[in-house]
């Protein structure tokens, strides 16, 4: 099959969803046989490259620090001249909105196929194959990419890590432009929820139409902090202006792959299902016993959030002491 | 401004769960009793585009690349009140992988003139792979940004907001571009006055075949030369809900939160 090459942005150093993308690589190294590489584009956060070294074969690294602002034009342009050379069969991303926006048009600079937001990827009779939640959650989909390379941004904390390969990794530095461009990005903004971002989140409070207005989001974020979690919520209370859109977990916003999704008064209507279906544990709190987000739950509360909520930070309070 | 917005119609994502069923012959849903609606992110995308239309007046052409029923999505746009509306009849059975729907799509913006503004969805509510847009992007050589869910015009210029994983970004440049749209509280997509549903049936509607735009459709129409769907199936959910106990609410609730501190302590 040839080689595989994931591509890991510096800024995020080894994170758990660079983690995942690696061990996806691995995986597929394995099995198709060639060499594992990775492309960091950006200056590399401290320790990520040791972290990296140990992973796999070989390292190229795109340090400039005009590269750690990203720019979908010069971005592309980069990663386009140091994937040509390297000529990989897989070409891995991860999850976060970069990753995401280039994969398309990578796919198409270099010849190549491209998928999105895969839970699984591997050979089958030297094709490669990737499976991702199709219609809303509701069914599961296998794509056999036709044409190489094959360019996947994938679900990466769902995808378990990579493990030491006993060797080094030789590391390369490129010297490489970022051509200017008619489309520039200017600004960046974070929204104030201290902490990480959805998609590396390992414990998620969520909150739907239920709750009704931003307040009650305070008291979710409070419960979260109980337990170190991050907050979301559904696409009906980010349309309703209650919550930022970097909040909405859902088919429509982040996919998300949390050990444990906490879902307060939503419905679990199959949209939401996509976002956060891949979550190790779903527990949820909702007046209704046929909601359908219990069918998805390990645990649950049948009883209105607006009870649970102030007791069960409380009680977490207390037991997390 | 001249902008167009692509508008693709699916099958109503808000089937629940229970009546969704897969047809592993085609690999895609089975009809059912479902309806087909335009995609959400569509509406985003024309709503977007109405509202720009206020600031930096233009004419708005909506295009469907879809099957006879593909009008229906363009009737609605037209009540929505764009001005134009082109669909290009898909004629083959196989759903079209997006770098096919790409190329139709481009071939149709290249046969209308030239835009500002080509405006696509974010994903759709059937598969929701979300490459269409960057393809299209590439096909038609633009300048390509996802995310947007604000468009302003400024001095010459455009000046966009969209959404990341973190918060929002602030882009500016010229026209033209390629944007795919997400939704936001100032996108929620209008109802049509009933006085513009009436009037839609006034304003044009243009039909094109694949021939029409020098395509091949018996090469282009297999669509799977990009990818395939080789296996679609509804997962077996071996998950079984377990409902905490209690004679009071204080009772469940403590229940429930030791159950919450069992798994966060687990995760560490």
């Amino acid at each position: 099959m040839s080689d595989v090459t994931v591509v890991l942005f510096g800024e995020y150093g080894m994170d758990r969803a660079a983690q995942g993308v690696v061990g996806a690589g691995q995986r597929l190294q394995r099995e198709g046989g060639g060499a594992l590489h990775a492309v960091v584009v950006g200056p590399p956060a401290p320790g990520m490259i040791d972290a990296l070294a140990a992973l796999v074969d070989r390292i190229v690294v795109a340090g400039a620090g005009e590269l750690a602002q990203y720019q979908p034009e010069g971005t592309l342009a980069v990663l386009a001249e140091l994937l040509e050379p390297l000529s990989p069969g897989v070409v891995l991303l991860g999850n976060d909105t970069y990753s995401q926006e280039v994969t398309p048009r990578l796919a198409h600079r270099l010849g190549g196929s491209s998928l999105a937001d895969a839970v699984a990827v591997g050979l089958e009779g030297g094709a490669v194959r990737a499976t991702r939640s199709a219609y809303g959650g509701k069914a599961l989909a296998v794509y056999e990419l036709k044409r190489s390379p094959a360019v996947v941004w994938v679900r990466a904390r769902a995808l378990a890590p990579g493990e030491p390969t006993g060797r080094q990794a030789a590391v390369e530095e490129q010297t490489i432009a970022m051509p200017a461009a008619s489309l520039r990005i200017v600004e960046r903004k974070r929204e104030a929820q201290a902490g990480v971002r959805l998609e590396e989140a390992r414990v998620i409070v969520s909150g739907g139409r239920g709750l009704g207005g931003p307040e009650p989001f305070e008291a979710l974020k409070t419960l979260a902090s109980t337990i170190g979690a991050q907050t979301g919520a559904s696409r009906a209370a980010c349309d309703a202006g209650w919550v930022p859109p970097s909040w909405q977990v859902g088919q429509t916003g982040k996919k998300v792959a949390p050990e444990l999704y906490l879902a307060i008064a939503i419905s679990g209507a199959s949209q939401h299902l996509l976002g956060m279906g891949d979550s190790k544990v779903i527990a949820a709190v909702n007046t209704d016993p046929d909601a359908p987000i219990f069918k998805h739950c390990s645990f649950g509360i049948v009883e209105d959030y607006r009870k649970v909520v102030p007791l069960l930070t409380e009680k977490l309070t207390e037991l997390r002491k | 401004m001249k902008t167009l917005v692509c508008m693709k119609q699916v099958l109503d994502p808000d089937v629940p769960a229970r009546d969704f069923q897969v047809d592993s012959e085609k690999k895609e849903a089975k009809r059912g009793s479902a309806n087909l609606v335009t995609d959400i992110f569509s509406e985003n995308a024309l709503e977007t585009a109405l509202q720009l239309r206020q600031a930096a007046p233009g004419e708005i052409t909506a295009l469907c690349y879809g099957g006879e029923q593909g009008e229906d999505v363009l009737r609605k746009a037209l009540a929505m009140t764009a001005d134009h509306a082109v669909l290009v009849s898909r004629e083959g059975g196989a759903n079209p992988d997006p770098e096919t729907v790409a190329k139709v799509l481009a071939a149709a913006v290249r046969k209308l003139g030239a835009f500002d503004l080509v405006l696509v969805g974010r994903e759709s509510g059937d598969w929701g792979v979300g490459q269409t847009g960057g393809l299209l992007a590439a096909e038609l050589g633009l300048p390509f940004l996802s995310l947007v869910d604000r468009i302003e015009v400024a001095a010459g210029g455009l000046r966009l907001r969209r959404q990341t994983d973190v918060g929002f970004e602030i882009a500016e440049g010229t026209p033209p571009a390629l944007l795919t749209i997400t939704n936001s509280e100032s996108n929620v997509p209008r109802i049509p006055k009933t006085r513009d549903v009436m009037m839609s049936y006034r304003k044009p509607l243009t039909k094109w075949s694949l021939a029409d735009l020098g395509l091949d459709a018996a090469a282009l129409e297999d669509g799977r030369s990009f990818y395939e769907v080789v296996d679609l199936y509804v997962p077996k959910k071996d998950v079984r809900c377990e409902f905490v106990e209690g004679d009071s609410l204080e009772d469940k609730v403590d229940a429930f939160a030791r159950r919450v501190a069992e798994v966060v302590n687990a995760v560490g």
